[in-house]
């Protein structure tokens, strides 16, 4: 935040109206309420409020994030220029005022049409995007949104106080445990230890005494080896069950050559599919949109990430934190965070202009999913037509931190699902006699694929 | 007998041992892998001496796809202007079924920030990852069905475009739906 001396004849008093405001806003929740003590505490004694006149940084906050963050944020240039301390520095350096900010926000493209210098400089810097115009928002508004872009909550000294400490309670729920464990050992050891003294001490007891023990005793009889060698049937019986089961092995593992079911490989980024799909809830067919209409599910080209990473640069994690698992993992909120710079950097994207300025890197994503090309599989014709979900193949793909193949994709395991699944008829007027004959052909009420040729050859090899 | 036990046990252990071989970072064998993988290219395959260095390439120069016609205006502040007045070329006496469709499309690619109902309250803004949504309603943003495509055609600012998501005719049923979400919401 900039010093100004005395920009304003009576700026002591909006300092302090602003101090007053902030501290008898009632409806800030508890972050906001330390921050904004905060802020008084570091707006008071630098003698800085909103320029414009009093505001009320809550409010502002809340204005802020509805209708400008979507191209400003505070620190850092995003379609529109950074916005903290916009208006000391407009007055500055410009020596433009309040006025001007007014008009420039209800109306800017009246601005910079009315052929005013800066306006149009600015319009210039930032590739003439057009900036949207705000006549509801009042003088009132305005101050309280300058009132907080002036005097930011530090809010990142709040979050990373809060996940040091969740860290270090996660760090001495790790050590208890070892410790837990630790102990655990050393009183294991203890009575093994235990055991081969008395063990010892008995036998010398036993030999003292003149005691013979029962193992000498049958070692001297016929031994066991010799006995199951010269029982023919039992080396029959034992041969045969030793061939079966080395039949029954050889099998299952001669069935499994070819199966990938479980195969999780390292990508070149690390994507998560449960902060995507399961915590923010974006649809499957959000990135893999190819699977309503064509054959292929295909991997989304990077412009499908930049439609949402372009405003997300830094991966904030939950309201509640890195849970002790991912920690324990190295899935930190910074390791998230390292690898979306990893995708800006593949397609090219500069942080600082904002615009694709540097050579794109194709990403090399290892594929997981791979039907031999001799079967022919149709994604539309299962998701879109079919409505059978991406869940009922790919698994629990919403919780799953690293991706795997969850099904085996045998032909087993197709022939099954089309043996139980019965065909979507309602609502299908075109093969609605068909469906009606293959019924009443069946004597059943619903048709499976199966029964609908799906268990045909030709269907999936050609 | 205890022989037995123990070899039956050894055997149990060695497919165990066997089975934590298995790695799940590599793929698993295969029997014959001449027929899994093509002989043609797959895409998105490296190819190092296609341009780009991988199959997946760009239209050739001044063509047009089969079955697409180009957009007549350019992305820029005119371009927007004149989509204003732009109608959809969609039959509206299959009014009903476009806004059906329009209503599951919106839900898979908009909905996550512009929300359901389309008042800027997607999941991604609940949770304060995007920020700054507006609503359709927005009186400062004067939107009709042909702005609404022009920019799921282009993106705007920080929103990026969706032309490779959405064919032509889902983008006009995509634009409908949220024409009928505006007139919901200003109601």
């Amino acid at each position: 935040m900039k010093k100004v001396s005395n920009r304003h004849p009576n700026f002591a008093i909006f300092a302090f109206s602003l101090a007053l405001s902030l501290l008898v806003s009632t409806s800030l929740i508890a972050q906001d309420d330390a921050a904004a003590a905060a802020t008084t505490e570091a707006a008071a004694p630098a003698g800085d409020g909103s320029p414009c006149g009093p505001g009320d940084v809550a409010k502002g906050k809340q204005l802020f994030n509805q209708n400008c963050a979507a191209c400003h944020a505070l620190e850092r240039r995003m379609t529109g220029p950074a916005l903290a301390g916009v208006a000391t520095r407009l007055s500055e350096d410009e020596g433009l005022d309040c006025d001007w900010l007014y008009s420039w926000i209800r109306n800017s493209a009246g601005m910079i049409a009315s052929g005013d210098a800066y306006a149009n400089r600015i319009y210039n810097e930032y590739n003439q995007a057009a900036m949207t115009a705000f006549p509801t928002l009042s003088d009132q508004d305005i101050n309280d949104i300058l009132a907080y872009v002036e005097a930011p909550p530090p809010a990142p000294v709040a979050a990373a106080a809060t996940a040091g400490a969740e860290g270090g309670k996660a760090d001495s729920g790790g050590i208890s445990n070892e410790l837990i464990l630790g102990a655990l050992t050393l009183v294991f050891a203890l009575l093994v230890m235990m055991l081969f003294l008395v063990n010892r001490t008995l036998r010398r007891i036993a030999e003292a005494n003149g005691v013979v023990l029962e193992k000498e005793k049958a070692e001297k009889g016929l031994p066991i080896w010799k006995a199951f060698a010269q029982n023919q049937f039992l080396v029959l019986v034992t041969v045969i069950f030793l061939m079966l089961s080395a039949a029954y092995f050889a099998y299952g593992w001669f069935m499994q050559v070819g199966v990938d079911q479980g195969y999780a490989p390292i990508q070149p980024i690390h994507y998560s599919h449960k902060i995507h799909a399961g915590d923010n809830g974006i649809d499957c067919k959000y990135c893999h949109s190819s699977a309503r209409v064509s054959k292929h599910s295909g991997i989304p080209s990077l412009n499908v990430c930049m439609n949402c990473h372009k405003s997300i640069y830094e991966y904030k994690g939950n309201p509640e934190g890195p849970s002790a698992e991912d920690l324990a993992m190295g899935y930190t909120n910074e390791f998230y965070t390292g690898e979306i710079k990893k995708l800006y950097e593949a397609v090219g994207w500069d942080e600082e202009t904002q615009s694709y300025a540097n050579e794109p890197k194709p990403v090399e994503w290892v594929r997981i999913h791979n039907l031999p090309d001799f079967a022919y599989f149709n994604h539309s014709q299962h998701v879109t037509v079919g409505q059978i979900e991406c869940q009922t193949c790919h698994g629990p793909v919403e919780e799953m931190e690293i991706m795997y193949q969850y099904s085996p994709l045998t032909m087993g395991w197709c022939v099954n699902c089309h043996r139980e699944t019965n065909v979507q008829m309602e609502g299908n007027d075109y093969y609605e006699k068909i469906h009606e004959e293959l019924a009443k052909k069946y004597g059943v009420e619903k048709v499976t694929a199966a029964q609908m040729g799906g268990l045909e050859c030709g269907k999936c090899h050609y | 007998m205890m022989k037995n036990t123990i070899q039956g046990l050894m055997v149990v252990a060695a497919a165990a041992l066997l089975a934590s071989c298995q790695d799940t970072r590599e793929p698993n064998y295969q029997y014959m892998p001449n027929m899994y993988e093509s002989v043609g290219y797959d895409t998105y395959q490296k190819v190092e001496w296609l341009p780009g260095g991988s199959a997946a390439l760009l239209p050739a120069d001044n063509t047009v796809a089969r079955g697409k016609m180009p957009y007549r205006y350019e992305n820029s502040l005119e371009g927007k202007e004149m989509a204003l007045a732009m109608a959809s070329p969609l039959d509206s006496l299959s009014r009903e079924e476009n806004l059906e469709v329009g209503a599951e499309l919106y839900g898979i690619y908009c909905a996550v920030c512009h929300g359901n109902k389309g008042d800027g309250q997607g999941n991604l803004v609940k949770r304060e990852k995007i920020l700054g949504v507006p609503s359709y309603a927005d009186p400062g943003r004067n939107i009709t069905v042909g702005s609404t495509y022009h920019v799921i055609y282009y993106g705007l600012n920080a929103m990026g475009s969706y032309a490779n998501q959405l064919n032509e005719t889902e983008r006009w049923q995509v634009s409908e739906y949220v024409m009928k979400l505006k007139e919901d919401l200003t109601q």
